[in-house]
């Protein structure tokens, strides 16, 4: 089933963007004309496959990344809130919520 | 003045007093400078920085670091502290990190000197630089052609000659493409040999720092010194570093390269065609052994792709809301609107794009038929070539279907 312009209006609405009704009509047929694109996976039987699930080679994958839980060093938070857009008694301040 | 000497010359030369650390990275951040108007490359040019590093570095001395005094550009999505990181952005804009990427400690521990930030395709989605919130970068062999992306601004640095070597990212070709289309050395290392942390994710499963050169020696340098294991990233591999450098003169002879001819088939360029068997040729009179093999599943890579990549995307680019660093749209007064607007008006749309294809297909009902599907296929795609590398040592492929327009 291609993808129509509700969709879109809906995938926005869970990307959490507010796109334009002229980015709706835009993106419908390019998003849609990918997904068929996509679709040739099906050609393939992938029963009893195992997903990759993720990029790692087999010496990554033996690779222990466990480590002691000891405190470290961190940013703080004078460092931590000095590129945030409205900083606030040393909080992050965001327009309310309700 | 252009610079096109490689690592070794310029160490050579300053240890014979014929030039200093501080002339050779004054005339890189000159020729940054100078030919920024013409290729766009550097988002950021550090000249105050990069000459007080050379300064710090010629009253250390510099014997003995691998990259003692040597200029180098870093793509605008690895953290450097203090300069900016836009990753060609409008949401990050001006963001400054307060801490180093892991590959960028160990550059300067190396002794590098970082003269910049360069331009690349918005978080790094693209393969040819038009998707930079600022501006395209322009091809140095010629203006009217584009670098390839996304890790373009570095591809040009070093053809351009500005600098030696640079670090790019590459996801699914970001630095390959760029190398080829600028006609240097580009490296994708192995997944797991090098640290991501610091680099800002697109796709995580696929994201590597990678190395562009004008020569295989520069290049096997640089990932000596920044790969390796990294407690800041679980995903790199306990392996050790070889010394890359040793293994370049090395004999041809014997080694068995594998040739995917189905790849080369339908839809490729004559002239493509005509430099694939040339460089094959080289190969086969240094006494290589050229073996053919098969890759059946490597037509299904870019669906592959295509689903992964976005769907691991608009997971990491979730974080970017307008909070905690970043763009925040003016006159939002309300949390969920303030978030949809800043990324509303902070993204490109290549960038929208992915987000969205990739939230589709990991929504509700979609997950196993899109992104499961595609992990499988991933699967066969490695036995593929797990299986094509136990008849050959290496497999060549070409970057294009089509040569550079």
């Amino acid at each position: 089933m291609p993808i129509n312009e509700s969709d879109i209006v809906k995938i926005a609405q869970l990307a959490h963007l507010e796109i334009s009704r002229r980015e709706v009509q835009l993106f419908a047929p390019q998003i849609a004309e990918i997904v068929t694109y996509v679709e040739q996976l099906n050609e393939i039987d992938t029963s009893n496959i195992l997903p990759a699930l993720g990029g790692l080679t087999p010496e990554g994958e033996r690779t222990d990344s466990t480590r002691a839980d000891v405190v470290a060093p961190s940013l703080g938070q004078e460092v931590a809130l000095e590129e945030a857009p409205d900083p606030a008694a040393g909080h992050f301040r965001v327009p309310k919520v309700l | 003045m252009i610079n096109c000497e490689t690592i070794d010359q310029i160490h050579r030369h300053i240890s014979q007093g014929a030039t200093s650390v501080r002339s050779v990275v004054e005339t890189a951040v000159t020729a940054a400078e100078e030919l920024n108007g013409s290729l766009n490359a550097f988002l950021k040019i550090d000249r105050q920085g990069a000459l007080a590093r050379a300064a710090e570095i010629e009253t250390q001395g510099t014997e003995g670091a691998a990259l003692a005094g040597i200029p180098i550009a870093i793509k605008d999505n690895i953290c450097v502290r203090g300069l900016q990181t836009s990753c060609g952005s409008r949401i990050l804009g001006d963001y400054h990190p307060p801490y180093n990427a892991t590959v960028v400690d160990r550059l300067l521990a190396a002794g590098a000197v970082i003269i910049g930030k360069t331009n690349c395709d918005e978080f790094a989605m693209g393969s040819s630089n038009e998707n930079s919130a600022f501006g395209t970068v322009k091809n140095p062999w010629d203006t009217a052609r584009v670098p390839g992306g996304s890790s373009g601004g570095s591809a040009a640095a070093v053809a351009a000659g500005i600098v030696p070597v640079a670090l790019g990212s590459d996801t699914g070709g970001s630095v390959r493409q760029p190398a080829s289309l600028c006609g240097v050395v580009g490296l994708k290392p192995t997944y797991g040999r090098n640290s991501r942390y610091g680099l800002v994710a697109f796709a995580s499963s696929l994201d590597q720092v990678g190395v562009f050169g004008r020569s295989v020696g520069d290049v096997a340098r640089v990932l000596g010194v920044i790969a390796g294991r990294d407690s800041h990233d679980a995903t790199t591999a306990e392996v050790p570093v070889p010394d890359y450098a040793a293994g370049l003169n090395a004999v041809v002879k014997d080694l068995r390269i594998g040739f995917p001819r189905a790849l080369f088939g339908e839809g490729l360029d004559a002239e493509v065609r005509a430099a694939v068997e040339a460089t094959v040729q080289v190969y086969r009179d240094l006494g290589a052994e050229i073996v053919e093999v098969d890759l059946p599943h490597a037509r299904y890579a870019i669906a592959v792709y295509y689903i992964i990549a976005t769907a691991e995307a608009s997971s990491n680019l979730a974080r970017f809301d307008g909070v905690r660093y970043g763009f925040r749209a003016k006159e939002a007064n309300e949390l969920r609107s303030m978030y949809r607007r800043s990324r509303e008006e902070g993204f490109g749309p290549e960038v929208k794009r992915r987000i969205m294809l990739g939230t589709y297909v990991l929504s509700a009902g979609y997950y196993e038929a899109y992104y499961h599907k595609a992990q499988q296929v991933r699967t066969l795609l490695r036995n593929d070539f797990r299986r094509a590398f136990e008849a050959c040592d290496a497999i060549s492929l070409r970057r294009r279907q089509l040569p550079l327009s």
